[in-house]
């Protein structure tokens, strides 16, 4: 596989011919009774080109996709491979004619290995062939992999290597990335980005989807825009600024996220000292001696690569794993380092975990009964051992209405929420408490720039009213827009908070490959 | 050619709901043929099975006897089955229940011990059938044993305990040799019901037992623990509900009501301790459950409905010679429609044609 040189930094070499397009969507429609995912949508991408589709959180991007995965039947429309017209039925045929897909939503089976993974999706090779070619290809792009540990022990951001590696494996004409970079850090991102421009320089075409427009303006020359299952605008992103891509996205205005600046407080909310906790598993991270303060009206975020001990951080922090010590975690000048997530939350505070269904939500529960999740032991909700589901749903709606969710009903199921909406309730749930410590896991992994601006806000909002709030995040942009300190975790170590004014991205990104020139213990 | 299973986007409501009603139809087709195989009349045979039996008083009053005991012990599974857990042992902690509770009333056979006995028969084999059931969840939570297998185990080694007790040292010294205790003294004896023959008070426990746990599963905390438990279990610990408190409390309460439908079925029908005092409740009781939809008043007619197969197959028995075993072989039928009926409700099929 050979490896992309530092000149190829410039754009893709887009020469293909116009009228040889690799496959050609033909008024794709797509009906789900009412609701029109697809409305009668023309779209084709060339040998060789990078493309990015580009749309909000229920745009019907994913859908679009899935029709060309063979994944959903479409209502209506011709699919059209090399001009023959031609119907996929199912991801076999897709990756028959050449297709390769990298879903958002990792489709891995959990208790296998990450080398039988992938046996899977290549029944045509022998399982040692696979995983030698597994291991080349995965050193060879970047995206380094243990073939024999299994996936459930790997983080989001190693899980999506195996989906793209397991991609790369079948050779594919056209590959398809959905969100490929929420999970990288900024040199894994340039690594990826190099890698999909040497692939496109090999005559492969590139479906590129995401929602961060400045990695699209720096990858693609051709960009289709959807907005309400339409296409609104095909252009070439480089030629237009965000601002006017991003409102093409979500037909209005973005405007930024608007705070003030002021004096650090000296009443800490948070603090964390000396946590130290041992990994229970050999692919869990231990957490070296972190220590973390968070004053009342301060926002701290917390940058670093998936799997470097967010999760662990995060979980020691909430309670949902209690820390040998008591003063390992002290919330509002209470020791908790011994109590569940419960007595945390009585104190104040407000958690919200990285993975949004299944963890901060439940996927098959109303919204009603989502708010009982984290509120039951707060008070108001639960008397005698009786739950008022009247007012868990009333909660429900001022979520939904106070933070803009856009539901299909009042008390909707949590999955049947698009992701950003479903982040933004159960980001507001915890807000509308009023907690004294908000700590959040990710608060916008996955999410359109529409929610991602309002949940931003209303956690700028939050610590101005006085609130301490800390914030783990892969998103370098989201640290440096609304943290007033950083810090940087790397393999369980966190570094020491420093002004977010101090830090340049560089530095971040030193500290995040563990090669930050001070010395970090 | 293949079959695929294609999830649906929006499962309908009413499909959902008719689900179990279809499966029953189209188990009696299944069966119906069956018989017709056998050379009777399948006309004659659902007439046996299902329509004498609702038309006779006496037979009426024997499924609602068959019925209590199935219909207790499926409520406590539905706990347990709610939290995803696998309690297939309750035929095990209903033996145990039953030797709890009767090793009272044989301490006060021929004594002239009150109205006290029975009632604290009851409470015994509820703890007795709680400890049982404790055995595969304190296995799951301390060690990671699969619980499936340990409580599905646990049912062979209280029938042998059941088994070794009344051919020991429960076994009546005046009974002829023969492995039975003695009868139980009337204080022992769950009272009848006025007016209804044979029937005894375990159904309107049984009733009692649908009722709580309505209101428990759907209006409690404890309920809705049970829910993202089952539904989501890092959901619970965000919650923080404690998995392994979870695990305890819900095999206690299945245990628990397995226990009482033990002692309900010795001392409100057999009458004393025989090597065996079930005809497999405890795993009728799991096809009841899911027939039911882990619903309370779903199990109360789901529980009526396998009651009356069961008679229907003694009836047909005796009348069209039919085997027992056919009864039995009905049973599963049913349940494997009714988990089929889930199926199609959730997912349809697509009939994929190998391409050319």
């Amino acid at each position: 596989m050979p490896v992309p040189s530092s000149d190829t930094k410039a754009a893709p070499q887009n020469t293909a011919a116009q009228g040889e397009k690799l496959v050609s969507l033909k008024g794709i429609t797509k009906q789900y009774g009412n609701l029109v995912a697809n409305d009668a949508i023309d779209f084709a991408i060339a040998p060789g080109e990078v493309h990015a589709l580009l749309g909000e959180n229920g745009a019907g991007k994913s859908t679009l996709v899935k029709i060309l995965y063979g994944v959903i039947e479409p209502s209506a429309g011709e699919i059209f491979w090399e001009g023959k017209r031609v119907e996929i039925n199912s991801p076999v045929d897709a990756r028959k004619h050449g297709i390769g897909m990298v879903f958002q939503h990792f489709s891995l089976f959990d208790e296998m290995t990450v080398a039988e993974n992938v046996a899977v999706a290549l029944t045509d090779l022998s399982f040692n062939e696979v995983r030698k070619r597994l291991k080349q290809v995965s050193e060879g792009y970047g995206l380094p992999l243990d073939p024999d540990r299994r996936v459930w022990t790997l983080s989001a951001g190693e899980r999506q290597r195996i989906e793209i590696v397991r991609c790369l494996l079948q050779n594919p004409k056209l590959i398809v990335l959905d969100e490929p970079t929420s999970v990288l850090t900024p040199q894994e991102s340039e690594g990826l980005f190099k890698t999909l421009e040497q692939l496109a320089g090999e005559g492969r075409a590139i479906l590129y989807i995401s929602h961060k427009l400045e990695e699209v303006r720096r990858l693609c020359r051709d960009a289709t825009i959807l907005r309400g299952g339409k296409v609104v605008a095909t252009l070439d992103p480089r030629e237009s600024s965000a601002r006017e891509i991003a409102a093409l996205m979500v037909g209005a205005e973005v405007g930024d996220v608007a705070r003030k600046p002021k004096a650090r407080g000296s009443d800490e909310v948070l603090q964390v000292q000396g946590l130290s906790m041992p990994a229970r598993s050999i692919h869990e991270r231990p957490l070296q001696n972190v220590d973390i303060g968070v004053a009342a009206g301060e926002i701290v975020g917390i940058a670093g690569i998936a799997g470097n001990g967010q999760s662990e951080l995060f979980a020691a922090i909430s309670g949902e794993r209690l820390a040998d010590e008591p003063g390992s975690v002290v919330i509002d000048g209470v020791a908790v380092g011994l109590k569940g997530i419960d007595s945390r939350r009585k104190l104040g505070g407000a958690f919200v975990p990285e993975e949004r269904l299944g963890h901060a939500a439940v996927p098959g529960h109303g919204l009603g009964d989502n708010t009982v999740l984290s509120h039951h032991a707060i008070g108001g909700m639960v008397q005698s051992g009786f739950i008022a589901f009247d007012k868990a749903r009333q909660l429900a709606a001022r979520v939904v209405g106070d933070f803009d969710v856009r539901t299909p009903g009042a008390d909707a199921l949590a999955r049947k929420l698009s992701g950003g909406n479903l982040q933004k309730f159960v980001v507001g749930r915890e807000i509308v408490r009023a907690p004294k410590l908000l700590v959040v896991d990710q608060p916008t992994w996955g999410v359109d720039a529409g929610a991602a601006r309002v949940i931003r806000q209303a956690l700028i909002d939050l610590a101005a009213g006085g609130a301490a709030v800390l914030v783990i995040s892969q998103d370098l942009d989201e640290l440096f827009s609304i943290a007033d300190r950083m810090a940087v975790i790397h393999e369980g170590h966190v570094s020491p908070i420093r002004p977010t004014g101090e830090w340049t991205r560089e530095a971040v990104g030193l500290e995040m490959m563990g090669v930050a020139p001070h010395d970090a213990h | 050619m293949r079959i695929e299973l294609v999830p649906r986007t929006e499962p309908k409501a009413w499909a959902r709901a008719l689900a179990p009603v279809a499966a029953l139809l189209v188990s009696f087709a299944i069966a119906g043929l069956v018989i017709w195989g056998m050379g009777r009349s399948p006309v004659a045979a659902f007439q046996v099975y299902i329509a004498d039996p609702l038309m006779d008083p006496w037979s009426l009053r024997e499924i609602a006897m068959k019925a209590t005991p199935l219909i207790i012990i499926a409520i406590g599974l539905s706990y347990c089955f709610r939290a995803n857990l696998w309690n297939i042992g309750a035929e095990g902690q209903f033996i145990v229940g039953a030797i709890f509770g009767s090793w009272l009333a044989l301490a006060t056979h021929g004594t002239d011990a009150g109205m006290w006995v029975l009632p604290a028969m009851l409470i015994l084999a509820m703890i007795g059938g709680a400890l049982y059931g404790a055995i595969p969840a304190f296995l799951r939570v301390r060690f990671g044993v699969n619980e499936i297998l340990t409580s599905l185990f646990l049912v062979y080694v209280a029938q042998l305990l059941l088994d070794y007790l009344v051919r020991g040292r429960w076994r009546d010294p005046m009974g002829f040799n023969f492995p039975q205790s003695v009868v139980f003294d009337t204080a022992a004896t769950l009272p009848a019901i006025a007016g209804m023959g044979r029937v005894h008070i375990g159904v309107i426990i049984a009733l009692v037992a649908v009722v709580v746990t309505m209101i428990v599963l759907g209006r409690t905390l404890f309920g809705y623990r049970l829910r993202v438990s089952g539904d989501a279990p890092r959901a619970a610990r965000f919650a923080g509900f404690s998995q392994a408190r979870t695990i305890i409390t819900v095999f206690c309460i299945s245990g628990g009501l397995a226990g009482l439908a033990g002692i309900i079925e010795v001392s409100g029908v057999l009458r004393q301790l025989q090597p065996s005092i079930s005809p497999g409740y405890g795993f009728t009781a799991i096809i009841v459950a899911f027939l039911g939809r882990l619903n309370p008043i779903g199990i109360l007619v789901a529980g009526f409905i396998m009651a009356l197969i069961l008679i229907g197959g003694e009836n047909a028995q005796i009348m069209l010679r039919l085997p027992f075993d056919l009864a039995l072989a009905f049973q599963g039928l049913v349940l494997l429609c009714v988990l089929s009926a889930d199926a199609l409700v959730s997912n349809r099929l697509r009939i994929v044609r190998a391409r050319a």
